[in-house]
């Protein structure tokens, strides 16, 4: 929620904010109005009116991007990649989170400033050796191997916010369930699952979001194209089609259109968990 | 007791609990880090001495790799473009983020609304960022050949494909996408400055701009100084719109340390080399992460 700090100025002061910040927004927002425009024009028209309006409506453009762009297997490609890096993260994220929020283990403060050291880390200097590891392991060109490396990149920035959410929660509610005969398991599945959960569901996005996204590390370590996720197969997909905007348009229309639903419906979520990083300093 | 009961109680006992379950709860992450991030790190640092394709045995060098790099143009004109890139980035997206949060903070409705859609651009994919705008800035069809049909000629040029303008536009494209992040964790930090603040402001006869300058700048001052220091390092790091966008094209005028690694590394399979580059990127966020806990100690406040 934004709460209303200042107070509230004369009305006339507020018309530059107004013009300023209706600027900004176009500045947002006018590239993907053209991307949607350009996604219904003929080829032709996209040539002859690249930026304008559509005088046309050319719907089939969007099943012709998802057979010439084979997005039905790249987004199944990209859909495993999510859902196993989503699960991953917090099934071995929230146990860590637990453990490190309520069982204070012995030295765990190297453990969380290696968390917070690590993400800043250059990927590129793990990457080569890595490469070569992967290769060794019979790893490269295989969702699961790039899944591994996305659990592990995602994972600090998971277990510190589940952290933040577990350490909120009053240990009376685990003393009492304790007291009743309750495991450390059950205590995490009962009392810290269901109170920690908005937490949960923040990490989910952001990590789906990353990897739906994610280019770098797909374009180092999948060359099948069988197993392209949607990123890298789409910019091979517009290198080939340069000089067809309206395919490559609908293409990236459909990309990031679960991006887009995710994003408005749960816009609170995915902004205070994208933004958590920095405001914790 | 039985042998069974004798489990049971171990496995209920303080030592189990308090030390080893803890651990064992930690255990899945931390071994998942030994394998991807840990020991290709610490791999990394051997493999910098070496002379190593990526596959098979690495013939040890010395400093060799080190020597090579600081005589490589390559590598001196990469690193000179990710200074170039660090200017632009501790600049521009903070004057953009700092005026349109001042600016939202003080709206009376729509704040909601304006904050998701300037922040927007940022959840997108750079694959579909990076194909937007390489058409918007297409020469012959993009944003500058319309507006020159309509007669202002000024940004009728390939600003892709000239060595004076690319890696700005580059950098452009890349902060139409992330400055709607700094703006709304500005928006944040200034939601948390006590409102009274302003108020005696108002009362001493601040005017606007007095306001933002010394109660607003100062509020967030650590949120600033933080996200100084984490874009001075993501500035190191720069690849996916450098590679998507130009390859660090044309003529190396767009390089960049990622790009210069990821072409040694997997397109010439000079992994020794490419290792020593990632140590030396590594070298630069350890030193402005230590830059800023120097200044820090001498009572900086970051």
């Amino acid at each position: 929620m934004i709460k209303r700090i200042f107070k509230p100025q004369r009305q006339s002061s507020q018309v530059i904010n107004y013009v300023v910040l209706t600027l900004a927004l176009l500045f947002a927002l006018g590239p993907l109005v053209v991307l949607g425009f350009n996604s219904v024009k003929s080829t032709a028209e996209a040539m002859a009116n690249p930026l304008g309006p559509p005088r046309e409506i050319h719907l089939e453009n969007y099943p012709n991007a998802w057979v010439e762009g084979k997005l039905s297997t790249t987004v199944r490609n990209s859909a495993i990649l999510v859902a196993g890096t989503v699960a991953g993260v917090l099934v071995l994220g929230g146990l860590a989170a637990f453990s490190l929020s309520r069982l204070d283990p012995p030295g765990s403060n190297l453990f969380m400033l290696y968390m917070l050291g690590g993400s800043t880390l250059p990927t590129f200097l793990f990457l080569v050796p890595l490469y070569s590891l992967w290769r060794i392991l019979g790893l490269v060109d295989t969702l699961f191997g790039l899944v591994v490396i996305y659990i592990a990149l995602n994972s600090p920035f998971a277990i510190f916010l589940l952290r933040s959410y577990m350490v909120q929660i009053p240990r009376d509610f685990e003393d009492a369930a304790r007291v009743d005969g309750a495991s450390e398991i059950q205590v995490l599945t009962k009392v810290i699952l269901p109170l920690a959960w908005p937490g949960f569901l923040t990490v989910g996005l952001v990590t789906a979001l990353g990897v739906w996204g994610e280019f770098q590390v797909a374009l180092i370590f999948v060359h099948v194209p069988d197993l392209f996720p949607v990123t890298t197969s789409y910019w091979y997909f517009t290198t080939r089609y340069s000089r067809d905007w309206s395919l490559t348009s609908a293409g990236a229309i459909m990309m990031i259109a679960p991006v887009l639903i995710f994003f408005f419906s749960l816009q609170r979520q995915f902004i205070e968990g994208l933004t958590q990083g920095g405001l914790k300093a | 007791m039985t042998r069974l009961q004798k489990i049971r109680h171990w496995f209920r006992g303080p030592t189990f609990r308090k030390k080893i379950l803890p651990w064992l709860l930690i255990l899945p992450i931390l071994l998942i880090h030994l394998l991807v991030v840990i020991g290709p790190s610490l791999g990394a640092f051997y493999y910098s001495l070496t002379d190593w394709s990526g596959i098979g045995a690495a013939d040890f060098i010395g400093l060799d790799n080190f020597r090579t790099l600081v005589e490589d143009t390559n590598f001196r004109k990469a690193f000179s473009n990710n200074m170039v890139w660090s200017a632009f980035f501790l600049t521009v997206p903070f004057v953009l983020a700092l005026v349109v949060a001042s600016l939202l903070a003080g709206l009376r409705r729509g704040a909601m609304f304006y904050r998701a859609t300037i922040f927007l651009p940022y959840v997108l994919p750079s694959v579909i960022t990076a194909s937007i705008w390489s058409n918007l800035m297409n020469p012959r069809l993009g944003i500058g050949a319309q507006l020159a049909k309509l007669g202002i000629p000024f940004l009728n040029r390939a600003f892709l494909g000239n060595p004076d303008t690319v890696l700005l536009s580059v950098a452009f494209i890349d902060n139409w996408h992330f400055w709607g992040f700094l703006m709304v964790l500005f928006l944040a930090a200034m939601q948390n400055i006590p409102p009274d603040l302003y108020d005696s402001a108002k009362i001493d006869g601040a005017n606007r701009f007095q306001e933002f300058w010394h109660v607003t700048i100062p509020g967030i001052r650590p949120t600033l100084l933080f996200m100084f220091m984490m874009i001075a390092i993501w500035s190191f790091l720069v690849f996916d719109y450098v590679w998507l966008l130009t390859q660090g094209g044309p003529a190396g005028a767009s390089d960049v340390l990622g790009t210069f690694l990821f072409r040694e590394a997997f397109n010439r399979f000079e992994a020794g080399y490419a290792s020593a580059i990632g140590l030396t990127m590594s070298f630069f966020a350890i030193l402005i992460i230590g830059l800023f806990g120097f200044l820090r100690r001498r009572g900086w406040e970051i």
